[in-house]
């Protein structure tokens, strides 16, 4: 059996400062080396000053998880050395000497499977190295510090995934969550990285580390079982060992440095004290947490009669809820989670577009409301949406720029009705003994309309007039 | 004009008018030409210190809002940072080290007119108890010149002691302010963990030391203590003390206060002379209305191992920062690859701080943690548990600071073992966070003799109400400089 468990690192970018000093927490604004200060360098001298608030977001997220709090956290220091790390320790968690992290024991479902959450701890991010340089020969190293600092909260699973597709569909779930509760933007470079665990047939374990995007790491999780099957088939012993995955080459490669022998030193960091978290607290994050995904979506599927399929894609989507959260009424919702989902999605599908997208929640309650009382066909309506994610402006204006009003006079559809039925005579003949090519005549009449008539009340006067 | 004065008399005097800020910093300037050749205190100086001075004069004749030290001269251990200044640890590893910002206690001095005349010598990275440790050469008690001063302030020791300043802070991490303190007879003390910000005091093992004031009488200490001590946003290990004025009934005496006078640190191994020094100083606290008992704490017999064993594991861990990437001395990375630079590069650091990382990186690694650091935390938790037993039943503990007299420079530098036994007294402090204080009592064949109080944590009012009664029975000689 194959077993597969997951390290991911997720920053907290909704935070405005770092985890220990005042630093902005979003770094990829700045200069190399222009975001940083005596405490997230280390200076001699300086001393960490623990951001309350990314032990509350920390702690958001082991609920959300469903993970155990404890009353009281604390840090320790991680000790090895590496350029990347300023003060040569790393400040996290540990629950070696009892529960001590922001969360315990948890779990998160995916579909039908419960995915076990062995703890989620809170600590620093490190600085970003740059290598430059043509070979391997002449590769100098550049720091940026920039980064380091920056409040990271590492969710940890048990080896419960037994395939790539498990791990694909729980990170997805995951950063849908994470996106939800409004800690992070999981689509910003680097905001969430993953390590995983693989082993096959009760085997040893492998770490793979490096993997550079959630796309990779279900590559790398497939190359490692097809290379640890490949040596099982053999009877060639797989060895407990850390693989780097090879971003080039798209295989892993073990790394063959003493990673795996490093001995971190753990020890209380005595310059911050122990945290209380206390019900209080653990109360009013509960309230201020956003409503969980699948809460949104029942509410949608039951409030509004809004199809399964379509609810489970609005909810999951931060950015999608919360345009139909601002846009929808009693009586539009249907019509805005229509819209959102047949025809905005394509408009704004990645993290540009979305930034870029002039398209306000009260244009999405004017097209609705619009297609409901038939001022515009949906047609219409999904040219107008295209114009206002480009041009933005009013609707009013867009319809009148763009001649979409409908066609709404009887007397005037039916001069373009008679207009196609003398073109088309063939297909007039046909449409008397055979129903199914009516809609051929409509779809002329659309065409002819540019889509400004009312498809219904096209296929009325057809029939009558035919 | 008389340098030989008190922080309290400074500040009297310069307020009425009597005395000159710039002519007591000048003769302060003069006293340091005069001895620093012989004593060696100072690392470096502040070139502006007159001018300094001079500008309290002239705020004080127009009349303008002045500070409370009014242009008192104070030296700072070279382990505290001062915006601008070299603060180099007494390591050659920091030696082109420029702190671009202050510690809270400097800021706080600064706001209350103290003129910082220059950083002193230490032990480097405070590690050592004679100064002999510094890479800027060893610092001489003035007392004897062929005697260490103690460690690790003992640049603050020596300044205070031979007039080159009125006061000093100092660090002190198992006795690094107390010992130096008694070793040249000054007051020196340690306060509660948290009561003084360590922001800006650069670390050597974080979780037990505190910056601590060295001054010529306990009500100067009070007075420093007023100005640098409270809640720090810099630092989260800061209590707060809800503004405590410490000088404010300083004269309450002791009356009726009981004290604990601990067995194990005037048992083996201690010269005749602190121990008469002590019992002299038990019948002086009687005489003056207090009940002395002698009491137990047997963990202290492991607590000099203990501490040994955590402060390695964090100086190890503190330390590791110095890889001479981000600052530091001359040394180009050109062609080392990064482990083999940085190995390179710690060479730079003296052999006792060598010793100490090397201690640092075994005692806390896996496979040794359970014989040694967590045995270490667990005597801790254990002095604690004993100490804090026996503050139900006591007001205040006394011991003498050091069981032994100052010794010669060299004399025990080759022999670490020897030294780790004169901390045998100060590090029960530091362990368990309560506050100490060191006051000069006895001179013994010219060498001086401290005692040292130990009061509850957060009773540091009640620590120097004691020792400022115990003062008042002392009258010692002259420091022969």
């Amino acid at each position: 059996m194959t077993k597969i468990g997951l390290e991911i690192h997720c920053q907290l970018t909704k935070l405005e400062s770092k985890l220990f000093c005042t630093c902005k927490a979003n770094y990829r604004e700045f200069e190399p080396n222009t975001n940083i200060c005596p405490i997230c360098m280390g200076l001699p001298g300086s001393l960490p000053r623990l951001n309350q608030k990314a032990v509350e977001k920390a702690t958001m997220i082991a609920m959300a998880l469903n993970c155990n709090t404890p009353e009281k956290i604390a840090f320790f220091r991680k000790n090895y050395f590496y350029p990347d790390l300023p003060k040569n320790f790393q400040i996290t968690q540990l629950n070696v000497y009892g529960d001590t992290t922001v969360g315990g024991t948890g779990t998160l479902m995916v579909g039908e499977k419960k995915i076990r959450i062995t703890r989620i701890q809170l600590e620093e991010d490190p600085g970003r190295l740059i290598y430059e340089g043509s070979s391997e020969k002449n590769q100098i190293t550049l720091v940026d510090y920039n980064r380091a600092g920056t409040p990271l909260v590492e969710i940890v699973t048990e080896p419960d995934f037994e395939n790539p597709k498990e791990v694909r569909e729980f990170l997805n779930i995951l950063s849908d969550l994470l996106e939800n509760l409004d800690v992070s933007d999981p689509s910003l470079e680097g905001a969430m990285r993953a390590d995983a665990n693989v082993s096959i047939e009760g085997g040893n374990k492998v770490e793979i580390k490096n993997i550079g995007s959630f796309h990779d790491l279900e590559k790398a999780v497939h190359f490692e079982i097809t290379r640890q099957q490949s040596l099982h088939s053999r009877d060639i012993p797989i060895i407990q060992e850390t693989r780097h995955w090879d971003d080039k080459r798209k295989i892993t490669v073990s790394s063959r440095s003493k990673e795996e022998d490093l001995d971190y030193r753990y020890f209380l960091e005595g310059d911050i004290p122990w945290i209380k978290i206390n019900e209080e607290t653990k109360e009013k994050l509960k309230t201020e947490m956003p409503e969980s995904i699948s809460s949104k979506k029942q509410r949608y599927i039951t409030k509004y009669n809004i199809p399964t399929q379509v609810a489970e894609v609005l909810s999951s989507d931060k950015f999608y809820s919360n345009l139909f959260e601002n846009a929808h009424t009693k009586e539009n919702a249907k019509e805005v989670a229509n819209i959102i989902t047949t025809d905005l999605m394509g408009l704004v599908d990645t993290r540009e577009k979305r930034a870029d997208s002039k398209l306000k929640p009260s244009h999405l309650k004017e097209i609705a409301d619009s297609i409901q009382s038939g001022k515009i066909t949906r047609n219409s309506a999904k040219n107008a949406l295209y114009e206002i994610v480009k041009m933005g402006g009013s609707l009013s204006d867009i319809i009148t720029k763009l001649d979409l009003g409908n066609i709404t006079t009887e007397s005037e559809l039916s001069k373009i009705i008679e207009l196609t039925i003398s073109e088309e005579p063939l297909a007039v003949e046909q449409a008397k003994s055979n129903p199914q090519t009516i809609n051929f005549l409509v779809g002329k009449v659309m065409q002819k309309t540019k889509g400004k008539a009312d498809p219904k009340l096209t296929l009325d006067l057809l029939k009558k007039m035919i | 004009m008389d340098i030989k004065i008190s922080a309290l008399q400074f500040t009297r005097e310069v307020k009425s008018g009597n005395l000159s800020a710039e002519e007591f910093m000048a003769k302060t300037l003069e006293q340091i030409q005069k001895v620093e050749e012989k004593l060696h205190a100072f690392l470096s100086l502040n070139d502006n210190a007159l001018k300094q001075a001079k500008e309290i004069d002239k705020k004080i004749k127009l009349g303008q809002k002045i500070g409370k030290c009014f242009g008192m001269p104070i030296s700072i251990k070279d382990n505290i940072c001062i915006k601008d200044t070299k603060t180099t640890c007494a390591s050659k590893m920091l030696e082109n080290f420029v702190a671009p910002y202050d510690a809270t206690v400097i800021t706080k001095l600064k706001q209350q007119d103290a003129i910082f005349v220059g950083k002193v010598n230490l032990d480097e990275f405070a590690m050592g108890l004679t100064t002999e440790f510094s890479a800027y050469g060893p610092s001489r008690n003035p007392w004897n010149t062929d005697y260490v001063p103690g460690g690790s302030s003992g640049g603050s020791a020596v300044s205070v002691s031979a007039f080159e300043c009125v006061a000093s802070l100092g660090s002190d991490t198992g006795g690094s302010v107390r010992n130096p303190a008694s070793f040249c007879s000054t007051v020196g003390y340690k306060p509660t963990y948290g009561l003084i910000s360590r922001y800006g005091l650069i670390s050597y093992a974080n979780s037990i030391e505190q910056i601590g004031p060295l001054t010529r009488t306990v009500e100067d200490t009070a007075f420093m203590l007023n100005l640098i001590s409270g809640i720090d946003s810099n630092d989260d290990t800061t209590v707060d003390n809800h503004g405590e004025d410490y000088l404010k009934n300083i004269d309450s005496g002791i009356e009726g206060k009981k004290i604990g006078i601990i067995k194990e640190m005037i048992g083996d191994g201690i010269d005749p002379a602190v121990l008469s020094a002590t019992k002299d100083a038990i019948s002086k606290l009687e005489g003056l209305g207090a009940k002395c008992e002698e009491m137990s704490l047997d963990m202290v017999k492991y607590s000099v191992a203990a501490y040994y064993t955590i402060t390695a594991t964090e100086a190890g861990s503190n330390l590791a920062r110095y890889d001479n990437l981000r600052y530091g001395y001359d040394f180009s990375v050109e062609g080392y690859e990064f482990n083999s630079y940085i190995e390179k590069a710690r060479k730079k650091l003296g052999p006792e701080v060598t010793r100490r990382m090397i201690l640092g990186g075994f005692v806390p690694s896996a496979g040794h943690a359970g014989k040694y650091f967590l045995k270490a935390l667990k005597v801790k938790n254990k002095l604690t548990r004993q100490i804090n037993d026996a503050f139900k039943k006591f007001d205040l503990l006394i011991a003498p600071t050091v069981p032994i007299l100052p010794f010669k420079i060299g004399e025990k530098i080759d022999d670490p073992v020897a030294l780790f036994l004169v901390d045998i007294n100060t590090v029960t402090a530091n362990l368990t966070g309560k506050p100490a204080i060191s006051i000069p009592f006895a001179i013994s064949h010219g060498l001086p003799i401290g005692i040292q109080l130990i009061a509850n944590s957060m009773d540091d009012k009640l620590l120097l109400q004691a020792a400022h009664a115990l003062e008042k029975t002392v009258k010692l000689p002259e420091v022969p400089i």
